[in-house]
């Protein structure tokens, strides 16, 4: 298996999930794309891990993952504290900070 | 002759996982239905699990469907559900800036993509280049406990946290 392959994959994932995370404007569609995002960081380790016969990249993908998950957790908590307070989870009508 | 065969199988199965990945990551930002991108995100992460077996990460890759697919697509559909997404297709799911977020992720996608090949153009990984998990469980059991410890202290203070921000008053 070629490297760039691998990095490739990551590189479209990660550049989908940007895309996500500019164009969506429902909270949960963001979150979501966050995790695009997160997924693509863990193919590089681990393909990177797997180059240099090291494995610290599976460590480092597990810690990821766990970051990932606690990320979620809060990030649904706070768009469900937005729903609560304005009935929608449109992020482009939370705007009172900006000038 | 039994390397050879093991390799092309090894690349149809990659192509087959990354066609998946790729079409599911693409339906999860432009569908109009919000349950169906969750789905949609069910099919990118198993895909994404599926290339670190490939990779030879055989714990990366279950941890990957145990903790996204087992977990944080049902957190996701809790919160779907919490915030009364109609069931049906929605309009207003993406913003007017998607020109520009369109523009920045072509950009992103083609320096990545310029530089990777670039640099690592036809390097091949090892052959074999399996790490076993007891060698993973000795790394982060030595090497990273620390950070490890961390990790769970950070998990106890997001469940705290999610718990405070979500109570009623």
């Amino acid at each position: 298996m070629l490297i760039n392959e691998f990095l490739l994959l990551g590189a479209a994932l990660f550049a989908i999930g940007v895309y996500g995370v500019l164009a969506r404007r429902n909270g949960v569609m963001v979150l979501m794309s966050i995790e695009l995002i997160l997924n693509a960081v863990n193919i590089n380790l681990v393909a990177f891990g797997a180059l240099h016969q090291d494995v610290v990249g599976q460590v480092f993908a597990l810690f990821v993952i766990t970051v990932a998950a606690a990320e979620v957790g809060v990030g649904l908590a706070i768009v469900l504290l937005l729903y609560r307070n304005r009935q929608s989870i449109d992020l482009d009508e939370v705007d009172s900070m900006s000038g | 002759m039994l390397l050879a065969e093991t390799q092309v199988a090894q690349h149809i199965a990659f192509g087959v996982i990354a066609a998946i990945v790729v079409g599911g990551a693409l339906l999860v930002v432009t569908t109009n239905n919000v349950v169906r991108a969750a789905l949609y995100l069910v099919a990118v992460l198993a895909g994404v699990g599926a290339s670190f077996l490939l990779l030879g990460a055989e714990f990366v890759g279950i941890t990957q469907i145990l903790v996204y697919i087992g977990a944080i697509v049902v957190l996701f559909l809790f919160g779907i559900m919490l915030t009364r997404a109609p069931i049906g297709s929605e309009l207003r799911l993406t913003g007017r800036g998607w020109p520009a977020g369109l523009a920045v992720a072509i950009a992103i996608a083609g320096v990545l993509g310029y530089a990777l090949i670039d640099q690592f153009g036809n390097d091949k990984l090892p052959p074999g280049s399996q790490q076993y998990t007891a060698q993973v469980s000795d790394s982060i059991f030595s090497t990273y406990l620390v950070p490890f410890e961390v990790v769970s202290v950070l998990l106890l203070a997001a469940l705290v946290g999610a718990i405070v921000l979500a109570r009623k008053e």
